[in-house]
C-alpha cells in the first residue's frame, strides 16, 4: 500500500508540473458529478445511496492525489424513479440548474437512454455504469455517451459460451417480456447455438411476475441440462426460490442467469444460488486489489459495495482523470480525452474506451457461486471459473451499429 | 398436450387458486356484510407474510406458530381499522371506503418497506417452510413440493370451514341476516355494528393467514399484494359478490385455468383471468354464483 502511494504521489508530482505548462479551466470553478440513480425502488440496493457514496469516495480521493482539485470536486445524487420521463427531466434539470458536469450511474435501460439523449442535446458526458442495455453503445450511441462496466452482450456472450462449453449443451431459457429481457434472450440464444448448443425450449413470462411454477413445471418435463433465467431482483430471487423448491437442482437441472448481483444473493441466502453460472465485470474479493478498495468503501459506508457502485467509483475516476488531461471540463474536451484512453484501475482491467462506439471495454469474469459451507468470509460468494479479456467480451466492432 | 402434462398445470393451479380462494372469501365477508370493497385486502396479506417473517426474526418463532399467531394479528390490526376508520365512512358513498383503504395499502407497503430496510437491511426477505414440509414428493405423474400440497389442503379445509360456519351454524344465520337486512337484524335485538367488526376482522385474518401461507413460495415482499389483489378481485367479480362457495369455487377454479393458460400460451398469463371476468360481465353481469341485485 506505501509503495502504491508513493506511486502516487510521484504520478501527481507529474501531474502537477505538466499543469503549469496549460491552466486548468474549470466551468463555475468546479466539477460536479451528477449520479441519477434509483434512491428507493427495486435497484436502490445495487445502486442508489450507495452509488452516490462511492463517487463521493471517487472525489474525494481524486482530490487527495490531485492537490489543485481541492474544494472543486463536489457530487450530486438524484433520484429517478427508474421512469424514462423522470430521468429525462431531472437529467435537464441536474445539467442546467445544479450544473453538474457528467451524469453517472443510471440503472434501468430506459432511463438511461433518456439521459443519454439529454447528455447529446445538452454536450455532457454520460456514463452509464448500472443500464444494461446494448443499444447505448448501439444504435442509440452518441458522442457524449459512455457504457462502463457491463452490458447484455457481455452478460449472455459470458454465460452462454462458458456453460455450452463446460458441457452444458442443452438449454431450456424463461425470459422476461420486456426489452431487456427479449434482448437477452436474444442474445444468450446466439452465443450458445454458435458454441454447438442446443435450445430445447424457451418462455416468456410477464413482467414483472411472482410465480414461476407452469414454467418450471415444464422445464421439469423437458429435462435440459441448464435452466437460463434472464429474470432480474426480485423475479430472479423469485425463480429461484421456486427452482429449489420444485428441486429442479437435484434432477440434475443446473442453473445459470442472466443478470446476477450480490443483492439477490444475500436476500435469497447464498445456498439457494449454489451452483448458478453468472458473468460480472468485478467482484469485491477479486483479488488483494479489489479487496483493498472494498475493505475502505466498507469502513467508509458500512457496506460491501456491489459491482455496479464499484463501477460507479472508477467511472466517476476516469472521468475525473479526463477532465485532468484535458485541463478542462467542457464536455467536448473531456468527450475527446476519454476517447481511446487506455487504462487499469482496481475495477477495470485492461480496460480501453472504444472511440468508434464509447463502449468501455474491459476484462470480466464467469463466476459460479459457492455454496455457503465454502465461504470463507461474509459475502464470498464468487468462484472465478475464467477470465474473459476485454478484447472477447463485448460487441465486436465489426457487429457495432453505432453511427457516431 | 398429454393428459398427464394437464394434470401437472391442474395441480399447480390448484395452488394459486388456494390464495385466490381464500382472498376472495375474506372479500366476499366483508363485501356481503358491511357493502365495504376493501382495497386494503392485498396489502394485509402481505402482513401477514411480514409479520410471520418479523415473528421469526425478533423471536425466532417458526412457521407453524407464526401460521397462528400471525393471522390474529392482522385480524386485530383489520378490526382496529374498522373502528378506528371505516366505521365513520358508513353513511357515506362507498367511493370513500375505496380511497380509504386504497390509501392504507400504499401507507402500510411503504411502512414495511421502512421497517424491512431500516430494521432488517432487506427489501425483499426469504422464508423457508418448516422442514416437515420442504422436498418434493413423486405424485406419479410428476414431483410437485410437498409444502404446495400443503397449501392447497390446509385452504380447502379453511375454506370448507368457512362456508360450513356462515351457512349452517346460528352465528353464520345472525352475519347473514346482518347481510340481508341489518334494520330488521337490529330490530331482533343483535347488536349489528359489533358483528361486523368481528366479521372485518376474520375476513382480514382469512388475507392475513393466505399472506403466511404464501411466505414460504414467495419472497417476502412489501408489494406481494399488489398484484395478486387486482387478480382477486377479478376472482370476485366472475364468481360474483357475496356468494360464500361462489368465491371459493371460482378461487381454485381460475387458479387452474390461469396455470393451464400460461404453460398453452405464456403471454396470456396475466390477461386470462380478466379475459374471464370480461366474458362473465357480458353474459352474467351479477358473477357465476352472484344474483342479481333487483332479487337480493
Amino acid at each position: 500500500m506505501k509503495k502504491v502511494n508513493l506511486l502516487l504521489a510521484t504520478l501527481s508530482l507529474c501531474g502537477a508540473t505538466l499543469a503549469g505548462a496549460q491552466s486548468l479551466s474549470l466551468a463555475d470553478d468546479g466539477v460536479k458529478l451528477g449520479v441519477l440513480t434509483d434512491m428507493s425502488g427495486v435497484y436502490s440496493e445495487m445502486t442508489g445511496p450507495g452509488s452516490v457514496k462511492a463517487a463521493q469516495m471517487a472525489a474525494d480521493d481524486f482530490m487527495k492525489s490531485h492537490k489543485e482539485f481541492t474544494g472543486k470536486v463536489s457530487v450530486v445524487g438524484v433520484d429517478h424513479n427508474n421512469k424514462a420521463d423522470v430521468a429525462s427531466n431531472k437529467a435537464a434539470e441536474m445539467i442546467d440548474r445544479q450544473h453538474v458536469d457528467v451524469l453517472l450511474d443510471i440503472p434501468t435501460s430506459s432511463a438511461a437512454l433518456a439521459a443519454s439523449e439529454v447528455g447529446k442535446n445538452k454536450k455532457i458526458p454520460v456514463i452509464i455504469v448500472s443500464g444494461g442495455t446494448t443499444a447505448l453503445t448501439n444504435e442509440k450511441c452518441n458522442k457524449y455517451t459512455f457504457h462502463y462496466a457491463y452490458d447484455n452482450y457481455m452478460l449472455a456472450n459470458g454465460t452462454g459460451t462458458t456453460v455450452t462449453k463446460k458441457g452444458g449443451n442443452s438449454w431450456y431459457i424463461i425470459y422476461p417480456n420486456y426489452a431487456f429481457g427479449q434482448d437477452l434472450n436474444r442474445q444468450m440464444t446466439a452465443a450458445i447455438t454458435e458454441n454447438g448448443g442446443k435450445i430445447v425450449g424457451s418462455d416468456a413470462t410477464p413482467f414483472p411476475n411472482t410465480d414461476f411454477s407452469s414454467y418450471l413445471l415444464k422445464v421439469q418435463a423437458a429435462k435440459p441440462k441448464i435452466f437460463g433465467t434472464m429474470q432480474a431482483g426480485n423475479d430472479l430471487v423469485n425463480v429461484v426460490k421456486q427452482y429449489n423448491e420444485f428441486g429442479l437442482k437435484k434432477q440434475g437441472i443446473g442453473l445459470s442467469t442472466g443478470l446476477l448481483g450480490e443483492q439477490e444473493i444475500s436476500s435469497l441466502g447464498q445456498d439457494a444460488f449454489a451452483g448458478a453460472i453468472a458473468t460480472v465485470p468485478w467482484f469485491w474479493n477479486l483479488d488483494a486489489r479489489s479487496r483493498v478498495w472494498a475493505l475502505q468503501y466498507k469502513k467508509l459506508y458500512g457496506k460491501l459495495p456491489t459491482y455496479m457502485q464499484a463501477g460507479v467509483y472508477s467511472a466517476s475516476m476516469t472521468y475525473l482523470n479526463a477532465v485532468s488531461r484535458a485541463r478542462s471540463d467542457s464536455g467536448e474536451a473531456v468527450v475527446k480525452a476519454l476517447e481511446g484512453y487506455k487504462f487499469s484501475d482496481f475495477f477495470a482491467r485492461n480496460a480501453m474506451v472504444r472511440p468508434q462506439d464509447h463502449r468501455v471495454i474491459l476484462d470480466v469474469y464467469t463466476v459460479q457461486v459457492k455454496p455457503k459451507s465454502a465461504a470463507k468470509e461474509e459475502q464470498d460468494y464468487f468462484q472465478r471459473l475464467q477470465t474473459i479479456p476485454a478484447a472477447k467480451a463485448f460487441t465486436p466492432l465489426t457487429e457495432s451499429k453505432c453511427k457516431m | 398436450m398429454t393428459i398427464q402434462f394437464l394434470l401437472i398445470q391442474v395441480f399447480n393451479g390448484l395452488v394459486n387458486g388456494a390464495f385466490y380462494a381464500l382472498l376472495s372469501l375474506g372479500l366476499a365477508v366483508i363485501f356481503g356484510m358491511l357493502r365495504i370493497v376493501n382495497f386494503a385486502h392485498g396489502a394485509l396479506y402481505m402482513l401477514g407474510a411480514f409479520t410471520a417473517f418479523a415473528l421469526g426474526q425478533l423471536l425466532h418463532l417458526g412457521f407453524w406458530p407464526s401460521l397462528i399467531i400471525a393471522p390474529v394479528i392482522v385480524g386485530v390490526v383489520g378490526m382496529l381499522i374498522e373502528r378506528g376508520l371505516l366505521k365513520r365512512l358508513y353513511g357515506l358513498d362507498a367511493s370513500y371506503n375505496l380511497l380509504l383503504t386504497f390509501g392504507l395499502t400504499l401507507l402500510t407497503q411503504d411502512l414495511v418497506k421502512q421497517v424491512m430496510l431500516s430494521k432488517f437491511a432487506v427489501s425483499s426477505a426469504p422464508y423457508t417452510p418448516p422442514d416437515s414440509l420442504s422436498g418434493v414428493v413423486n405424485l406419479g405423474f410428476t414431483m410437485f413440493p410437498k409444502y404446495r400440497l400443503f397449501v392447497i389442503g390446509l385452504a380447502l379445509v379453511i375454506c370448507l370451514i368457512t362456508w360450513f360456519v356462515i351457512e349452517k351454524t346460528r352465528v353464520g344465520a345472525i352475519i347473514r341476516a346482518s347481510t340481508e337486512n341489518p334494520g330488521v337484524t337490529r330490530a331482533f335485538g343483535i347488536d349489528v355494528s359489533k358483528w361486523v367488526t368481528g366479521v372485518f376482522g376474520v375476513g382480514v385474518g382469512l388475507a392475513g393467514l393466505a399472506g403466511v401461507m404464501a411466505a414460504p413460495i414467495y419472497s417476502v415482499d412489501p408489494y406481494m399484494g399488489a398484484e395478486l389483489i387486482i387478480t382477486t378481485f377479478a376472482v370476485v367479480v366472475i364468481g360474483g359478490l357475496g356468494s360464500i362457495m361462489g368465491s371459493i369455487i371460482t378461487g381454485f377454479a381460475v387458479g387452474v385455468l390461469a396455470a393451464i393458460g400460461a404453460a398453452l400460451y405464456p403471454p396470456i398469463a396475466n390477461t386470462l383471468v380478466f379475459i374471464l371476468m370480461a366474458i362473465v360481465l357480458l353474459v352474467r353481469p351479477s358473477g357465476l354464483f352472484g344474483l342479481p341485485e333487483g332479487t337480493r
